[in-house]
């Protein structure tokens, strides 16, 4: 029998909470982490009948934000839905959700596959409170009783859904959509995006087909996993495990696994009764939300560039190739930087607005600097970073220091070969190109009267080191001479420094002639 | 409406029927689903679907955190405690 090729297709459901200081239809304490079961619960969420729910306003801000950063549409209106099904962790019966009128559609974010961007489609972000915390408690002894605890803190926290198209072909696609999203939701500050902590949950809907063809075959959902990795290695075990089921002519039943940790495996859960019976209709104790154009559009400008949109512009507008612009885009500090060094050499940097606007490009001259800046920093810099263990930001280098360095270049004041000598120097000492190179500061000095004059500044200012050398202790003149190359700002020949250390030392040894 | 129809409504409702309260509700929820057949006669082709009958929209609070209740009060009608929380059967996922 031939055996079919199949092409895996994936699509993400995550759960975010948000970082408000309330939760979203009381004013409980949202920040229940670490407190004592049941003491962050008021009747709103504690679901006790009679109480009026009232929409915590900084959650929908955050919420939507989230959708403009990844570039759905926000419709005008938008509303609650109750969402029912009988659960113990659902202290109303029913969880306010949104449903037909989600607050965002249709955006899309990339993910870098290959050397490429790729899109992956948004479906949809929308907002709804968590549940309550089962804790399930088994007894130690075949026989006893098994039976759950409820927790009541979390229930009411907001929590954002983002649901993906199903536009994932890989398990490493999916890893890769979920550490851009979590980015894009630690740049904004609306969440801590904390999988191990359970702040930003992930559900999978995988399921395989024919390859060349668009024919949808039966997913299977996917719970239950708790980091990066585990989302990465339950996707590949469950793409393998439908892929035997399918060669050895079985089919795959719509279900829904939970990814056992420590065994690497999915296992069937017992479906919910009724999972697809949530009869759904409109929350009739909030009234819904119409966001005005103005708002929505005074918030997208209040949007932070995002690293994928930044790396976009630096290659459209900067002319970089895709490995420059994942280098320099990596950390905000190094892309800060890159630009500050161009705006000192005077080439027009251009702030982007994050959304993927095509800018023109810059022209020739500005482009060939940018090449440069860049050649620099993923070059001598990053390598004297590794070398020194340092952060950019902790570099003694100011982006001024290495743009006038650039413009002695072009000048033709040093060489190629050279600069790298002096740049050297500017990172050990933090001096400019300028003075390196003008030679009072770069040369040596070799001359013993000059050397000698500092040498005796360094010996009458530190009695006790001599003291200490003519006490026998042979690291006094290592220090000493540590001194004279301070005093000198390295520029002093250090051999001619030792020896005439050792001399005057050996002079103020024998006794006064006074 | 079929029996097992209201059997399944009993269910989601996690209400217990009878044979004869079954019965029963098979011709009371008959009527109901009858009457709302009347009203699907007027033609509503003009109109947006209604969400909300209160002519409201964004009410909003600001994100201030206040006191919850005392752990007491929220577990007082519990009709099982155990480590500060509601004891209930056993929920296998
Ligand atoms: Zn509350």
């Amino acid at each position: 029998m031939l055996l079919m090729d199949y092409e895996t297709v994936i699509g993400l459901e995550v759960h975010a909470q948000l970082l408000t200081r309330s939760k979203i239809f009381c004013p409980c304490s949202a920040d229940y982490a670490g407190a004592e079961p049941n003491t962050h619960v008021c009747p709103v969420c504690l679901g006790l009948p009679g109480v009026l729910p009232t929409i915590n306003w900084q959650a929908m801000e955050y919420a939507v934000m989230t959708a403009l950063a990844l570039n759905c549409a926000i419709p005008e209106y938008t509303k609650f839905d109750r969402k029912n099904y009988p659960y113990p962790d659902l202290m109303k019966g029913y969880q306010i959700s949104q449903y037909d009128a989600p607050l965002s559609r249709d955006g899309w974010i990339t993910i870098p596959l290959n050397g490429q961007q790729k899109h992956i489609g948004i479906t949809r972000v929308h907002m709804e409170e968590d549940t309550a915390k089962l804790l399930h408690r088994t007894p130690p002894k075949a026989g006893g009783e098994t039976y759950s605890l409820v927790d009541v803190n979390r229930s009411g926290v907001p929590l954002m859904e983002i649901v993906s198209e199903p536009d994932m072909r890989s398990p490493e696609e999916a890893r890769q959509y979920l550490i851009q999203l979590r980015d894009i939701l630690l740049y904004l500050g609306v969440s801590t995006g904390n999988m191990e902590e359970g702040s930003f949950r992930c559900d999978a809907n995988v399921s395989l087909r024919p390859v060349g063809t668009s024919q949808l075959l039966t997913k299977v959902e996917v719970k239950n996993m708790n980091s990066f990795r585990a989302v990465y290695r339950a996707l590949a075990y469950e793409v393998e495990r439908q892929r035997a089921v399918l060669e050895r002519g079985g089919t795959i039943v719509q279900e829904t696994r939970g990814w056992v940790d420590d065994k690497g495996i999915t296992v069937s859960q017992r479906s919910k009764e009724f999972a697809h019976d949530y009869r759904y209709f409109p929350e009739p104790d909030l009234p819904p939300m119409v966001f005005s154009r103005e708002w929505v559009e005074e918030l997208r400008a209040r949007l932070p560039e995002f690293p994928q949109a930044r790396r976009q512009r630096f290659m459209t507008y900067y002319g970089l190739s895709s490995s420059e612009a994942d280098v320099l885009t990596a950390s905000r500090d190094m892309a800060d930087y890159f630009e500050a060094c161009l705006k000192a050499l005077g080439v027009p940097t251009s702030k982007g607005k994050g959304h993927g606007d095509i800018l023109p490009p810059l022209d020739a001259s500005g482009q060939k600097r940018a090449k440069s800046v860049s050649n620099w920093l993923l070059g001598e810099f990053s390598r004297l970073l590794n070398a020194t263990g340092q952060d950019i930001s902790q570099a003694q280098v100011t982006p001024e220091n290495l743009a006038q360095m650039l413009n002695l270049m072009e000048k033709g004041t040093i060489s190629g070969k050279m600069a790298k000598e002096v740049f050297e120097e500017m990172f050990r000492s933090g001096r400019s190109a300028e003075e390196i190179v003008s030679g009072t500061a770069y040369t040596q000095i070799s001359d013993a009267g000059e050397v000698e004059s500092v040498v005796e500044r360094v010996l009458a200012a530190n009695s006790r080191a001599v003291e200490d050398f003519r006490q026998g202790k042979a690291q006094a003149l290592t220090f000493l001479v540590g001194q004279v190359m301070k005093e000198s700002k390295g520029r002093a020949n250090p051999s001619l420094v030792n020896s005439l250390l050792r001399q005057k030392l050996e002079v103020q040894d024998e006794p006064s002639h006074g | 409406m079929s029996r097992q129809e209201v059997e399944h409504i009993a269910l989601l409702a996690r209400v217990g029927l009878t044979e004869q309260e079954v019965e029963r509700f098979q011709g009371h929820l008959s009527q109901i689903l009858d009457y709302f057949a009347i009203l699907e006669e007027v033609d509503t082709s003009g109109i947006s679907p209604t969400a909300q009958v209160i002519a409201l929209e964004n009410i909003f609070r600001s994100d201030v955190a206040s006191p919850s209740l005392p752990r007491e009060q929220v577990l007082a009608n519990g009709p099982q405690v155990e480590e500060g929380c509601f004891k209930v059967k056993a929920v296998l996922e």
